[in-house]
């Protein structure tokens, strides 16, 4: 019996897609977010939009907290770690999280080194702006990738960047010849096995969803439509006006995300979404989708 | 063989892997989302995925009742691991989760564990030759079986995948793998009507 291999890991994300996992800082929340239909929750001490508002440093969750989480739920339960910070994920494995998300959305504690995720039984996902980052956070273990865009900010832009940006890197690598892959390898900064492997599937070997800036039905459905897998949604539930309802209709958006019809009808009444942020009105210092490399 | 149309219950989960091992077989696929799109299949999968968010849709989109139909009217069907879980007729648990209820057992959700307790093994299955490569994921197992429900394998003295006239039920996902066996065994029972 082989546990923690990488089928399983990145097995546990095939069974999440199709599915939205939540933003939760307590189990109360969580439950709303397991009865509106999410596949999983994210365990965190503030949400994006709080973090940003607040300032300070943003770290792991509360031990006591993400067991409280664990306790109530059914579905799966992932938690954020600092990107770098090995010993924040050694404790959320030791309290059986289900996913550890490295997080830039949490202050970094290494600005040089991701975490060696392989040394982990815990799948982890990560963020990417491009391919290369992402084949840089799958070369170094993650299971899971979803794009960055820019957490907190109810704005969609730069996840849609990111995932068409991603989207292009792969384009760009079917249409090479077999010499010029080793080139773009180094461009990219990436594995050049994992370059060669997806210049011939076309794809990932993980699965990717959407984060960072989704804040309504339409928002979440762009994003399938654009080829994700699944969404996160971070501060868009909790920081709306009715969080139930919000929550089921972007569930029921993401599952019939080509059915306009649906999504109008899923959208009607939701009450206020969460304020939004223009992303030039961020300094540089506020773009929490520069952490990491 | 002549063409059939396979559905797969597409609501939430990993039914583009199932979608793609039905192809490999030579089958024609139908993702399922609505009432209508169900009364077009001649067999139906519901994949892996999270149980509670598969029985939710069903629930608000009107599925719950045609699929029962279909199923008890002898709908040759394949569940796997959170299929498993949405065909049976309870949980340990008790939750009130949405379930079909077509297959007469009761079933114990993330019974192997959490995450880091999935893991893969070699599953011997009654009427195979070779052993399945079973890959469970925070999986379920059969706690307790009816009297028309055969266990065609088992894992540490528990139930892991089962068969009732047309209902095949596993605990884990052989959707995951290249082995198209259980795949198979479905299109089987279409043609033997």
């Amino acid at each position: 019996m082989d546990q923690g291999t990488e089928r399983v890991k990145r097995g546990l994300a095939e069974m999440l897609k199709g599915g939205v996992i939540m933003d939760v800082t307590n189990a109360e929340q969580a439950k709303i977010a397991e009865e509106a239909g999410a596949v999983a929750v994210m365990a965190l001490e503030r949400v994006p939009a709080d973090i940003r508002r607040d300032g300070g440093v943003a770290r792991m969750a509360d031990p006591t907290r993400v067991e409280e989480i664990i306790a109530t739920v059914s579905v799966p339960v992932m938690a954020k770690a600092r990107i770098g910070h090995f010993v924040e994920a050694q404790v959320l494995e030791s309290l059986g999280v289900d996913y550890i998300d490295e997080s830039e959305v949490l202050t970094p504690a290494d600005e040089a080194y991701h975490i060696d995720k392989w040394r982990f039984k815990v799948p982890f996902v990560c963020g990417a702006r491009n391919l290369g980052e992402a084949l840089r956070r799958i070369g170094e273990g993650a299971a899971m990738i979803r794009t960055k865009g820019e957490p907190g900010t109810g704005n969609i832009v730069e996840a849609v960047r990111h995932m068409r940006t991603m989207n292009d890197g792969i384009r760009r690598l079917q249409i090479l010849d077999q010499e010029q892959l080793m080139s773009e390898a180094r461009d990219l900064g990436a594995p050049f096995d994992l370059v060669r492997e997806i210049a011939e599937t076309g794809q990932l070997p993980v699965v990717n969803f959407a984060a960072g800036g989704i804040a309504t039905p339409s928002d979440a459905a762009l994003m399938m439509q654009l080829g994700c897998d699944g969404v996160f949604v971070g501060s868009g539930v909790f920081k709306s006006g009715d969080p139930e309802q919000r929550a089921r209709a972007i569930v029921e958006a993401v599952t019939y995300f080509e059915d306009p019809q649906m999504i109008a009808k899923v959208s009607r009444g939701l009450g206020e979404a969460m304020v939004g942020i223009e992303i030039d009105k961020l300094a540089d210092d506020e773009r929490m989708q520069e952490r990491g490399w | 063989m002549t063409s059939v149309t396979v559905g797969v219950l597409a609501l939430q989960g990993d039914f583009r892997e199932h979608a793609a091992a039905l192809e490999r077989l030579g089958a024609a696929v139908r993702l399922v989302r609505t009432p209508d799109d169900l009364a077009e299949v001649d067999a139906l999968v519901i994949p892996g995925g999270e149980s509670t968010a598969i029985g939710k849709l069903a629930d608000w989109h009107g599925l719950v009742g045609p699929l029962r139909e279909r199923i008890d009217a002898g709908l040759p069907a394949l569940g796997t691991c959170a299929g498993m879980i949405f065909l049976a007729s309870s949980t340990v648990e008790g939750t009130g989760q949405v379930q079909l209820g077509v297959l007469d057992v009761m079933v114990r959700r993330n019974a192997f564990g959490r995450q880091v307790d999935s893991f893969e093994a070699e599953i011997p299955v009654v009427g195979l030759e070779d052993p399945v490569h079973g890959v469970f994921i925070r999986a379920p197992w059969i706690e307790k079986v009816g009297a028309g429900v055969e266990i065609l394998a088992e894992l540490e003295g528990r139930p892991v995948m089962v068969r009732q006239d047309s209902i095949i039920a596993t605990s884990f996902h052989p959707e995951l793998t290249a082995d198209g066996r259980l795949h198979t065994l479905l299109l089987d029972m279409i043609r033997e009507g």
